[in-house]
């Protein structure tokens, strides 16, 4: 009679516990849920968009990277696209918010680094499928430069020693065939 | 018994070798022009360290192995054969020095893959890469279409009887002109016309679309060559999802399958016999095989909702399916997105379409349209004699220019080479998948790579294993070669060992 309370209480501990993992796992499984909604804050990398498009379809997502090639403008909108270090995904922005690029990536330009909120397409009916993200919003983050190109002197100096031996090739051949 | 081979061999194969390499190195001008054009002065070094490499070494060997004789058919197999190597080699140079290959390696891997016409990659920072180097990967896509051997005979070899001996070397057996040297040269013309037809096209909408006029045309130029010779480089990393425009992706629909069609055909076109086109086994086949395969593809797509607009689900499942049935590896879709969103219906529609390829005596690498062709007719004869009475003479023939009897002897080189490439997609696969790729993953590249084509479900890449990076290079290789030079490069090697 005396260990009944005992154990009524263990069970309720039991209980209490139970209640805090279930309410945890129901937290995270909502967290993860509204993860591609909460990650829209956090720049987001190509490869996570690329493998995941069909989570992050039509949401609103933030990417950022360097703006490469050319801007190709068409009427109202142009065409951008912005390389992250692993992919370079396409940019449907107005040309109003495109004011502030200045660089874009070339062997002689390190492009302007952006950040883009806009709606991700794994399919973007608009543009004939092809995967984009169609912009709300561009933040510049870091400014691009020209590069600068410097002559690699160990480069030059192999020239002039390769184009000694060339000669001296070319006149044994020479002397070969008379 | 097996004969060693002769001091007179050697020498015979190391001075075309030598004539051969001073050609290649003489192209290295182009980049060289362009470097200087753009105000590119360490890529203009490396092309001109490339350019004197290449002359030493084709000099050296002229002088050392000099002969006037003549090439025999076993010399002009070797010499094209170790040409493809040689090239490889000496091709990567300036691409490793410009430090965009993480080893000289890949820089080997991606020479060969624009020599074999392939279009699988290894590059880094390929946005940033310098006109000149970027030029170079696609010229060598449109020296190595016309074939290495080609250009040598149309511009450095002349008076050689032994030329024809390379030129079938290069897995070209059809002769479109009496004489292979005049061969050489039209297909050359033929080359040549569409490069500044399919350049101001490309440029023009280029323009249109919003790229600056030199870009446009660089651009134009650069995808033409690889487009019309199958290739698949591009000048940017996102392939043709650059572009984001309709009528690029049609107008390099146009130039990949004007580059699977037989040069022979193309003079007989040129010549105004315009009804060869729908007579053709090889263009019959073709249109055929691209219905076949696209309706896999297509079914595929469907089955598991990819696109859901069926003019989207055309747009790209057709252009996956053209690129790869031509063997060009252009894409408008990222790898990852093969494997992660195609079904694996639609994967082998494609991987089907690779292996299949375009016509003999175009710039295609696989088995080609009119081995298949011959194949079916054969099977078509045997059915025949199977259900006609058995004294019936039963005869078939087939259209390629010229009505054509077939002979055993057709069937039985069509069905060796078509054995011999699916032992190739093989091997390439069980070596994938030794280094743990999944089968379909490991089977799609190694098709892609032993047919010349360069599509990629993200298997490529600078942290695969470099012994896979050496099977794909030899698949290329032999895929471009078709066998025969290389088999007899490696009968003459163990002649060389074992041989009396």
């Amino acid at each position: 009679m005396m260990r009944k309370p005992k154990v009524k209480r263990q069970k309720a501990k039991v209980h209490n516990n139970d209640f805090i993992f279930y309410f945890y796992l129901v937290l995270l499984t909502f967290s993860f849920l509204l993860l591609p909604f909460i990650c829209s804050a956090q720049p987001i990398s190509s490869t996570e968009l690329i493998n995941n498009a069909k989570q992050y379809d039509g949401k609103t997502v933030v990417y950022e990277g360097e703006v490469i090639g050319d801007i190709m403008r068409r009427g109202d909108y142009a065409w951008i696209n912005i390389y992250d270090g692993k992919n370079a995904i396409g940019i449907w922005i107005n040309t109003s918010l495109i004011k502030d690029i200045a660089y874009v990536g070339s062997y002689k330009s390190r492009g302007d680094a952006v950040e883009i909120t806009g709606i991700f397409h794994r399919v973007c009916v608009q543009h004939g499928g092809d995967l984009d993200i169609h912009a709300q919003a561009i933040r510049k983050t870091i400014s691009g430069r020209p590069i600068q190109e410097r002559l690699n002197t160990s480069k030059r100096n192999l020239v002039i020693v390769l184009l000694g031996v060339l000669s001296l090739v070319w006149i044994l051949s020479l002397l070969k065939r008379k | 018994m097996i004969l060693k081979p002769r001091l007179e061999d050697i020498k015979n194969i190391g001075f075309y070798l030598g004539r051969i390499i001073v050609g290649l190195g003489l192209t290295m001008l182009v980049p060289i022009f362009i470097g200087l054009a753009f105000g590119e002065i360490n890529p203009t070094l490396d092309f001109i360290i490339g350019i004197e490499i290449t002359l030493i070494l084709g000099l050296l060997l002229q002088k050392i192995c000099f002969t006037e004789k003549d090439l025999s058919w076993m010399q002009g197999m070797i010499v094209v054969s170790l040409s493809w190597l040689v090239a490889m080699a000496l091709g990567a140079i300036p691409l490793y020095l410009s430090g965009h290959w993480k080893s000289y390696l890949d820089a080997c891997f991606d020479a060969m893959s624009g020599f074999a016409t392939t279009g699988l990659a290894l590059v880094q920072g390929l946005d940033h890469l310098s006109y000149a180097h970027n030029l170079w990967r696609h010229l060598i896509m449109f020296i190595g279409g016309q074939g290495i051997i080609i250009v040598a005979l149309s511009f450095f070899v002349r008076g050689v009887s032994g030329a024809f001996k390379m030129y079938v070397g290069e897995a070209r057996d059809e002769r479109i002109l009496p004489n292979v040297i005049d061969t050489s040269r039209f297909i050359w013309l033929v080359s040549i016309t569409y490069l500044i037809l399919g350049t101001l096209a490309l440029g023009v909408v280029g323009a249109l679309n919003g790229m600056k006029t030199v870009n446009a045309f660089f651009h134009g130029a650069c995808v033409f060559m690889a487009a019309f010779d199958t290739g698949g480089f591009t000048p940017q990393s996102q392939n043709i999802l650059y572009y984001h425009s309709l009528p690029y992706e049609v107008i390099t629909v146009i130039i990949m399958i004007l580059g699977a069609i037989n040069f022979k055909l193309h003079y007989h076109i040129w010549t105004g016999n315009r009804r060869e086109i729908l007579r053709n086994i090889e263009t019959v086949a073709l249109f055929i095989s691209i219905m076949i395969t696209f309706l896999i593809t297509a079914v595929g797509l469907k089955q598991f909702g990819v696109y859901s607009e069926a003019i989207v689900l055309f747009r790209k499942g057709f252009y996956q399916l053209i690129s790869a049935h031509t063997g060009t590896g252009y894409q408008t879709i990222y790898a990852a997105q093969f494997i992660n969103e195609w079904s694996h219906l639609a994967l082998v529609g494609v991987i089907c379409a690779m292996a299949l390829g375009g016509a003999v005596c175009s710039t295609t690498g696989a088995i080609k349209m009119l081995r298949i062709g011959i194949i079916f007719k054969a099977l078509k004869e045997d059915l025949k004699r199977i259900m006609l009475p058995e004294k019936a003479i039963v005869i078939e023939k087939f259209h390629h220019i010229k009505k054509v009897f077939l002979e055993d002897r057709q069937v039985r080189s069509a069905l060796m080479i078509t054995l011999c490439y699916l032992v190739l997609y093989g091997l390439g696969a069980i070596v994938g998948m030794f280094y743990g790729y999944p089968f379909l993953n490991a089977l799609f590249e190694s098709t892609s790579a032993a047919a010349n084509v360069g599509l990629s479900c993200g298997v490529t890449n600078i942290n695969m294993p470099a012994a896979l990076k050496v099977t794909y290079i030899i698949q290329m290789w032999a895929g471009r070669l078709e066998f025969m030079s290389i088999f007899t490069l490696i009968g003459f090697l163990v002649a060389a060992i074992k041989g009396k």
